[in-house]
């Protein structure tokens, strides 16, 4: 028995050991910090769908029209990157790593162009921070998404530049590739909840 | 029983280094180190909140203003709840956490060293910046900071409080995910989890509650900073804001929070009662999934913090149920303590006197619970003495005597060294003396009507008020035997041997202090972790006899 249970534990560590000497847990810890990034996520749609159960109106009167046209065409653009980026995953596995660069450079292309949006569409609301609840609740609903698009982004920028040193990922091991492109589909999923909130409901 | 049998260590470093005291100020990545540096850090805040407390209790002792103002009698309790909460239960628990659960599932150290260092190091700046606040006048609006108060009582200072609440929740946060991950992904070849000893359960459903609940609270803070610094409306009535939203979002984490700071300390008394009792625990996993059982309830009770905020009758009466409910699994918990002390060979040491306090005192704390969870009763003694004789009574009787019992415990295997047993023994007859006289008269005052949160009162309250403060002197004076015989312990200590009280977790089958990989060879489970008194001989003679036979 004693033989046996070394023999699989051996086995075991060959196959995914890093430098502490025991499998890989990192993607499981990045899936529990997001399960509590999700929370605040959650707490701050729930005091939303409070304000809006218990105001008359909503949003309140006096708020603009909300122009839809230019958040639909940046939340295609940021929906569509996952799907990009999930090219570059498939690509490392396979130990493109040109894939890899080309898929997360067009992703980063993408994010930045969604932070551009956002900010353009910032410049041009007719309404400010302090306007109402509904503009309170929309600045830093969006904002705070906008600070996560933007580590997102950051994520996937290191992820290029550890790629240019050729042996840094490979199709077995590739944790920085995963973290980031999980990070990334959390951070549209988010959106996508945040879009039907503050602009359609 | 567990047994540690000899397997050479595949990946074992070949060159273990020493321990150096400097070790203990840097940043470390072994989790005894970063263990004991949350206790010590933990300990200090304890005297810190303790002296705001003593304070209060001293201005108290007459009807009239006449020790502090009535405002920094405001700032010593809203500083009071917020250190003893943040920086000392929820700390010291993570102390033990960090300390324990890798020796006790046999992993050489937690998941992610490094995230471990940097959640501790958020804790010691996290105090710092919060007693900062004194310099630009302290928070004033109490440990919850509702709105408007919080909005009206002073800018800088409630936000200095809103930023230290963020890096020390930051800080419990990235432990969770520790926590989670060692014991779920790293534990000894055999260990089921059925295996797992009862601290780690009840840090699992703690950690669970952790992860889910104290973001919310970082989105109210969030919105509250909002509020303060950018003067958006989110929690100002006058701005047509609601003030209710920010009490949904804070006790969605604050009550789940109580259970944040109980639980670990159930682990540790399930964990010390079998051994002083020499029985094995009663309902092992009646315990164990009972600690997810509170944590699944725990999230869905806060409201009843809120039965006097305008909430409506039939969320008030789904409210009163679910937290009426917590009551079954916490009752499982007591019952099995008792049953498993029951004709057992019990030692009265230090930790088990303290566990023996903490079942008795924990219970008063959760049936006036029980009480406070009925609306009509809740609606006439709420914000009055009542509830802070009630919560007093499930965070000093339970946490901190549990707390002290785990330490008592533990310090022979985290030191090295015995702990002097008479001294143990004062510590505990003062701290059950003193808590008993401080907070039970609690009780009356609130059913007399006296309201909390306030520096002055009315003459009736006056004896009774006293009966508290020379209660809460004599639970300062409790903490000298325990200075002195840390002190002791640490210089003139006896030598505690591997295993002092012939416990069979694993964490004794190592020596004292362990190594810095914990164990020289890869612990192998074969069996559970409280099989007392099966065995004339004890402990290391079965684990010998079973090492041969493998």
């Amino acid at each position: 028995m004693q033989s046996q249970t070394l023999q699989e534990s051996s086995t075991v560590l060959s196959e995914h050991s890093t430098e502490h000497g025991h499998p890989d847990h990192r993607l499981f810890g990045l899936v529990l910090f997001l399960v509590a990034e999700s929370m605040i996520f959650l707490g701050l749609f729930a005091a939303f769908l409070l304000y809006r159960a218990t105001s008359p109106v909503w949003p309140p009167v006096g708020t603009p029209e909300r122009e839809l046209l230019l958040p639909g065409i940046n939340s295609l653009i940021l929906i569509s990157s996952s799907f990009v980026m999930h090219r570059g995953q498939v690509a490392i596995k396979k130990n493109d790593l040109s894939g890899l660069r080309f898929w997360f450079g067009l992703t980063a292309l993408m994010g930045a162009i969604f932070l551009a949006g956002q900010m353009y569409e910032y410049f041009h609301l007719t309404f400010g921070l302090k306007t109402n609840l509904f503009a309170s609740c929309f600045y830093v609903l969006t904002g705070f998404h906008g600070l996560h698009v933007t580590f997102g982004l950051f994520l996937i920028l290191m992820v290029l530049y550890r790629s240019l040193k050729s042996d840094r990922y490979s199709s077995q091991s590739h944790f920085g590739v995963e973290a980031a492109e999980l990070y990334w589909h959390f951070v549209d999923v988010v959106w996508v909840i945040l879009f039907g909130l503050v602009y359609l409901l | 029983m567990t047994t540690p049998l000899e397997v050479s260590n595949p990946h074992q470093i070949d060159n273990p280094r020493e321990r150096k005291w400097q070790d203990y100020f840097t940043f470390n990545t072994d989790h005894k180190v970063i263990g004991i540096q949350y206790l010590v850090t933990s300990f200090i805040f304890y005297f810190v909140g303790g002296f705001f407390a003593e304070l209060m209790r001293t201005e108290l002792a007459t009807p009239a203003s006449d020790f502090i103002s009535p405002e920094f009698y405001n700032q010593a309790l809203t500083l009071h709840g917020t250190i003893m909460i943040f920086l000392w239960i929820v700390p010291a628990g993570a102390g033990f956490a960090n300390y324990l659960i890798p020796l006790m599932v046999g992993a050489e150290d937690m998941a992610f060293p490094r995230l471990n260092a940097i959640a501790f190091w958020l804790t010691p700046p996290g105090g710092i910046l919060l007693l900062s606040s004194l310099l630009v006048g302290a928070p004033q609006a109490g440990w919850t900071s509702y709105p408007p108060l919080s909005l009206l009582t002073g800018k800088w200072g409630q936000e200095i409080w809103i930023m230290s609440l963020l890096i020390v929740g930051t800080s419990s946060i990235l432990g969770a995910i520790n926590f989670i991950t060692t014991m779920l992904k790293m534990r000894a070849p055999g260990m089921d989890i059925n295996k797992m000893p009862l601290f780690c359960w009840s840090m699992l459903a703690a950690s669970a509650l952790i992860l889910l609940s104290t973001p919310a609270l970082a989105a109210a803070l969030i919105l509250l900073s909002f509020d303060l610094i950018a003067g958006t409306n989110f929690f100002n009535p006058n701005g047509g804001g609601d003030p209710v939203v920010y009490q949904h979002l804070f006790w969605f984490y604050s009550h789940p929070a109580v259970y944040i700071m109980i639980l670990p300390f159930f682990g540790a008394i399930s964990d010390v009662i079998p051994v002083h009792s020499r029985k094995p625990i009663f309902g092992y996993r009646a315990i164990a999934y009972s600690s997810l059982a509170i944590s699944f309830l725990g999230l869905i009770v806060w409201a009843h913090h809120m039965y006097t905020s305008g909430t409506p009758g039939w969320l008030r009466l789904f409210f009163m149920a679910t937290t009426m409910l917590i009551a079954v699994p916490t009752g499982i918990k007591v019952f099995s303590w008792c049953a498993t002390m029951w004709g057992g060979k019990i030692s009265l040491n230090s930790a088990m006197l303290f566990a023996m306090g903490f079942v008795s005192s924990f219970v008063i704390g959760g049936i006036t619970g029980v009480m406070l969870a009925s609306l009509p009763l809740d609606i006439h003694v709420h914000d009055t003495y009542f509830v802070v004789g009630h919560f007093h009574y499930v965070l000093f009787g339970g946490s901190v005597l549990g707390l002290f019992a785990g330490f008592y415990h533990w310090f022979p295997k985290i030191t090295g060294r015995m702990f002097n047993e008479s001294l143990g023994r004062a510590h505990f007859i003062l701290t059950f003396i003193g808590l008993n006289l401080t907070f039970m008269p609690m009780h009356e005052l609130g059913l007399l009507g006296m309201n909390r949160r306030i520096a002055l009162y009315d003459q009736q309250f006056q004896s009774l008020n006293q009966l508290c403060t020379w209660g809460a002197y004599l639970l300062a004076i409790s903490t000298a035997p325990l200075v002195v015989g840390i002190f002791l312990a640490l210089f003139r200590g006896e030598k505690a041997g591997d295993n002092p009280w012939n416990a069979l977790t694993l964490e004794w089958q190592t020596s004292s202090p362990p190594p810095i990989l914990n164990f020289n060879n890869t612990p192998i489970v074969t069996r559970g972790p409280y099989d007392y008194g099966h065995n004339p001989t004890e402990a290391e003679s079965v684990v010998l006899t079973d090492a041969q036979s493998l």
